[in-house]
């Protein structure tokens, strides 16, 4: 009897076509983005991983040799027999890959390398003689050594024993040394033993995950934010279907059917739907996550230096969760209907309109839970802190603007319908509104859609322009370059100022300042400081105590991190407390900075010399190669300001190309949105035109007010967006980027971009209209005039 | 599966290793086998024998505090080589690890550290003697005045070595037969020594003193594929003799043994196949596993029949391969301490 139930409502389908289509690509297009999305992130997490089995990042202190000393196998020995258990790590390029070698014998057991599965390929111990690979990497690697792929190794790298390295990158040096958690008693100071090496703390390391985090929360919050869109047309197309078939529920009810056997059926009829959109979207996920892991993984490499994989991988943890949440979805938008079924006398007459007079006690409940919604919001930021709280804030507020957004159109065509001179516009806003219910869920995507697109836009271009402004001030020399010894250091300087060109030397050195990792610099202060930099707070002449050693400058992150503002105290080393003279916005940048003088940074650390300067000059193709002749600087490690900036700016386009996608995206899944609502609700309307109609209005003039209609709708929900949309980007700006990166930026509005989008959102819904306003248009007569003859 | 173990398999018996990987250790391909009548050379073959497979300098002490406490402490290191021909620097073939513990009569430490030959992080030379790895060391200016140390993360010792015996010989004059198929090492030992030293433990550092033995084995084919695992006692007893006995536990349930009286003089008698026997009194509950720390020892030949007894039952080395190894009492015809090891189970 199932069986045959489940056919009968099937058939609805089947007569349907377009409700279907509709259905099961609202389902799609929500599992979609969210799915891609999350393939997107799985796959970033996954080569973390594989990045911190492999090497260990971020989870053993290490030893690495001070500034030109290196470390000798003599040098492992004499820690080694002075009670430090260290590993030796010997790392370099071959042929773009980067080769890793390593000692399995003191290697701690949580690394990859020395808990690889060697015996099921070779059957012997010879792990020494083999490089352990991906498959991604394995074609690239040379022939004549054997390879054992392992998809645990991180993209691009291979790891072998330290003695099969060394041989293949022609080295005998150790690059550094991981140090064991657990050491031994009676352990000899390492300065004592080799003087000439450093231990680097974990703290003193920046962990790749954490850094990325926010990166990902930004993607994941996209594809909630497409979800949420998606459910929009699978709520609305549920609920017409339902609406629709209850001629046939109450046949079915009154041939014996109890209510027990329709919920089961009609539950089984819509987990077989939503499995079948979910998989479409999950195949469309999978595309859409290849198309963007390429610049996805650009983006890391050049805002955090993280290396992922740019091979999409069909894992089941993101499948699964887009199946789950597709069904999750399908469940909410389902579980009200199902309800009205247990509630559906069997004698009681259908309602075909029940569904679309919701009344205005509706809306009123909505706008109602749209303040609730926000205050909550708002309590959420104040009492938690941390990027999270900033998301609930973020989301909260969509979803009030969406909720109250029906509430405020049937208030605004209430007072247009009053104001209307001619009876025909009378009751062209009277059925705009009486349309309302049928259309708002629709309406409400549009308006997530273009606000996310206005708040968004707002935050990227304010972004844009604070960034190329603070490009401007910090890249005010015309060359950059980098030195890599003393030698190299003492003499371009005095090249330089014989020749009396302005130069700008910087030392700097990873320090953990306040518990927070930083960069410590010692610049000498110029005019070129004095002149160009900006800063977001300061004393008087921040620049003059800097220079007398009596104050430090730090960047914004650190002052956030650290709650340490102009004025207080930070402290530095042992011996150095400063007051903060001045904090500099530093966009771009994910870590903590401390300036301090010259002197005070070598009596901090005598041994370092300026390895990075930057110079002033009139000429600098000339300069460059002067530079490069005359004291053998390598071409790579000196760079002209302009190629600087444009590859700045190019890490910066990149990082937003991405959040673009999403943003057009997620505007097209809105319109079709609006095209499905309209085109479902188009047969229905031709009982309500017929009457209008037989007064003497043309099909086309009713096909054209229909267009008309859709376009105003539409219209009204772009002003609306404009504020919701702007509120996005202040929370942004001042909630979004300051807990995800640690700067605030400040708010620049663009409202030419804003009229393009909205343009774009009018003309969405215009084509979106079009067609079922042609299918009124071309609508028999003898239909119109067949409303009068039928009984409903 | 971890490296270490991996390289480690060489050690034990073949039919556990034959479940990992086949092949290791049942051939001795290019490597030395001992051979009956061999002359020894020292102070030469104090130092290592790298054309021969496996090789060790194991040092077992039973110990007692200033208020008589117990105490037991291990030092060994192992030799593998993956072949017979020597390399230098990193591509040396020589694995070397070593093994630490102290035992008490509540706790047992433990530690290992792992080394490749070739870069000198380890190694032994005969003479001056100096086995090490890392900052563990066994030397002295010869076989006979040593000192000794070892340290893990929580514990360490310091003790000086005198030895009052003469080195002792095991099988036909340091010829070991290890099983009736004829496998054998070379084997001999310095039981005479004295020790005393300084023990670092979470407590506090204690003062010790006792008597320790060291065994000397080297050899490419320790063990039969049938061998399930040894059980290995040196006692020293209270006359002044000392025994040492072990028997190799076989899959057939049979046992082959071995063993030797050492007179106080350092005299030696050797037993063949079945004359010492070992049985099992009593198991206890080690890392979920059934261990026998409580033995039956007899050898009728000396009119020996005791009862040895673990001080710690928990004497368990929790390391890349684990097995038991500790203290124990003798009492029962004779009476004595001295130290069992037991593996495979």
């Amino acid at each position: 009897m199932i069986a045959s139930c489940l056919l009968a409502l099937l058939s609805y389908w089947h007569k349907n076509p377009l409700q279907i289509f509709a259905y099961l690509s609202g389902v799609a297009l929500a599992t979609a983005l969210w799915s891609g999305v999350q393939a997107i992130n799985l796959e970033a997490k996954v080569s973390y991983k594989a990045a911190a089995e492999t090497l260990g990042e971020g989870q053993y202190d290490i030893i690495q040799p001070k500034q030109d000393r290196t470390i000798s196998t003599a040098d492992y020995v004499s820690l080694r027999k002075s009670g430090w258990l260290v590993s030796p790590v010997v790392d370099g390029y071959l042929h773009n890959i980067r080769l890793v070698g390593m000692d399995p014998l003191t290697l701690p057991s949580s690394f990859l390398f020395a808990n690889a599965n060697i015996t099921n390929s070779i059957g012997e111990t010879n792990i020494f003689e083999i490089l352990l690979t991906n498959e991604s990497t394995v074609k690239n690697l040379i022939k004549n050594v054997k390879v054992i792929v392992d998809q645990n190794v991180a993209p691009g790298m291979a790891v072998g024993d330290i003695s099969l390295v060394q041989r293949l990158l022609k080295k005998d040096k150790i690059t550094y040394l991981i140090v064991d958690p657990e050491q031994p008693l009676g352990q000899k100071e390492l300065e004592i033993v080799t003087p000439h090496l450093t231990l680097k703390n974990i703290q003193q390391m920046t962990d790749i995950s954490k850094l990325t985090d926010s990166f990902h929360l930004n993607l994941s919050a996209f594809g909630l934010l497409s979800f949420a869109v998606g459910l929009f047309i699978v709520h609305s197309t549920i609920g017409l279907a339902f609406e629709q078939r209850r001629a046939i529920m109450r046949s079915m009810r009154s041939m014996g059917v109890s209510i027990r056997t329709l919920i089961i059926i009609v539950t089984i009829e819509m987990i077989i739907l939503a499995i079948i959109g979910a998989i479409i979207g999950i195949v469309l996920g999978y595309l859409i996550a290849g198309f963007l892991l390429p610049d996805v993984a650009a983006t890391l490499k050049g805002l955090y230096g993280a290396n992922i994989s740019g091979n999409l991988q069909l894992r089941p943890d993101w499948w699964l969760s887009g199946l789950i949440i597709a069904l999750l979805g399908t469940a909410l938008a389902m579980s009200s209907q199902i309800w009205q079924i247990t509630k559906l006398p069997i004698l009681a007459s259908a309602k075909p309109r029940a569904w679309m007079l919701v009344s205005t006690s509706h809306f009123t409940l909505q706008m109602k839970s749209a303040i609730l919604l926000l205050t909550l919001g708002g309590i959420c930021t104040i009492l938690f802190e941390g990027l999270i709280a900033g998301f609930a804030l973020l989301g909260a507020l969509l979803i009030a603007a969406a909720a109250s957004l029906p509430a405020l159109l049937a208030w605004s065509l209430g007072k247009l319908q009053k104001s209307a001179r001619t009876p025909l516009w009378g009751w062209f806003w009277a059925d705009t509104r009486q349309q309302l219910p049928g259309l708002s869920l629709a309406l409400m995507a549009l308006l997530l859609a273009v606000s996310a697109n206005i708040g968004v836009s707002t935050m990227v271009s304010s972004f844009r322009l604070t960034f190329i402004s603070f490009l401007d001030q910090r890249l005010a020399p015309e060359l950059f370059l980098q030195v890599s010894n003393r030698d190299q250091s003492i003499e371009l300087n005095t090249f330089l100022s014989e020749r009396g060109i302005e130069v700008l030397p910087l030392m700097s050195k990873e320090a953990v300042i306040s518990k927070q990792p930083v960069e410590l610099f010692g610049i000498k202060v110029g005019n070129t400081y004095r002149e160009n930099w900006r800063f977001l707070d300061a004393i008087e002449n921040p620049w003059d105590t800097l220079q007398d050693g009596s104050a430090t400058i730090v960047n914004e992150q650190f002052a956030r991190r650290t709650n340490l503002w102009v004025g207080d105290q930070v402290n530095i080393a042992s011996k150095l407390t400063l007051p903060i003279a001045a904090i500099v916005g530093d966009y771009g940048n994910p870590k903590g900075q401390v300036i301090i003088n010259e002197e005070l940074f070598r009596n901090l650390y005598p041994q370092s010399y300026p390895a990075r300067f930057g110079i002033r000059t009139n000429n600098p193709v000339k300069l460059q190669s002067e530079i490069i002749n005359q004291i053998g600087i390598d071409n790579n490690s000196i760079i002209d300001q302009k190629s600087l900036k444009a590859f700045s700016l190019e890490i910066f386009e990149r990082t937003f190309l991405v959040t673009s996608a999403l943003n057009i995206l997620t505007l097209g899944v809105a319109s079709f949105a609006i095209l499905m609502s309209l085109l479902t609700l188009a047969d229905r309307r031709i009982p309500q035109l017929s009457p209008v109609w037989a007064l003497g209005l043309t099909r086309s003039q009713i096909g054209k007010l229909e267009l008309l209609r859709a376009v105003l709708l539409a219209l009204f929900v772009v002003v609306f967006s404009i504020p919701t949309g702007l509120v996005l980007a202040w929370v942004l700006l001042n909630v979004i980027n300051v807990k995800a990166f640690g700067w605030q930026l400040p708010m620049f509005f663009f409202p030419l971009e804003y009229l393009k989008l909205g343009f774009y959102a009018l003309f969405a819904s215009f084509l979106a209209a079009t067609w079922p306003s042609l299918k009124l248009i071309r609508t028999p007569p003898s239909d119109l005039l067949k409303v009068f003859a039928s009984e409903r | 599966m971890n490296v270490k173990v991996l390289i480690l398999l060489v050690f034990l018996p073949h039919n556990l290793l034959a479940q990992s990987f086949s092949g290791l250790g049942s051939t001795a391909e290019g490597f030395a086998d001992p051979a009956p009548n061999t002359i020894f050379n020292f102070p030469l073959d104090h130092g290592p024998h790298n054309t021969y497979r496996v090789e060790w300098w194991y040092l077992t002490a039973n110990l007692s505090g200033e208020d008589q406490t117990p105490y037991g402490i291990q030092w060994t290191l192992f030799r593998t080589a993956r072949s017979p021909n020597e390399k230098n620097g990193w591509l040396s073939n020589q694995i070397w690890f070593a093994h630490a513990a102290i035992t008490t009569p509540n706790e047992h430490f433990t530690t290992e550290r792992f080394a490749r030959g070739g870069i000198g992080q380890a190694g032994v030379t005969a003479e001056p003697f100096e086995a090490w790895i890392d900052e563990w060391k066994l030397s002295g200016k010869n076989f006979d005045e040593l000192s000794l140390n070892a340290a893990g993360p929580n514990f360490a010792y310091n003790m000086s070595l005198e030895a009052e015996g003469p080195l002792v010989f095991h099988g036909d004059k340091g010829y070991s037969v290890k099983s009736s198929e004829g496998q054998a090492s070379y084997y001999y030992s310095q039981p005479f020594f004295k020790i005393k030293g300084n023990l670092s433990l979470p407590e506090g550092d204690i003062n010790v003193e006792g008597n320790a033995w060291l065994d000397r084995e080297w050899s490419s084919q320790p063990l039969s594929e049938n061998q399930l695992g040894w059980d290995w006692f040196s006692l020293s007893l209270e006359n002044g003799a000392k025994l040492m006995g072990f028997q190799l536990r076989q899959t057939d349930g049979l046992n082959f043994s071995s063993s030797s009286w050492i007179e106080p003089d350092g005299s030696l008698t050797s037993y063949g196949n079945s004359e010492f026997v070992a049985e099992p009194i009593k198991e206890s509950n080690v890392y979920d596993k059934k261990i026998p720390t409580e033995w039956r020892l007899k050898l009728e030949d000396k009119n020996l029949d005791v009862t040895v007894k673990a001080l710690n039952p928990n004497s368990w080395m929790n390391l890349s391969i684990p097995y038991w190894e500790g203290p124990v009492y003798v009492s029962g015809s004779h009476t004595g301490r001295g130290y069992l090891e037991m593996t495979g189970y």
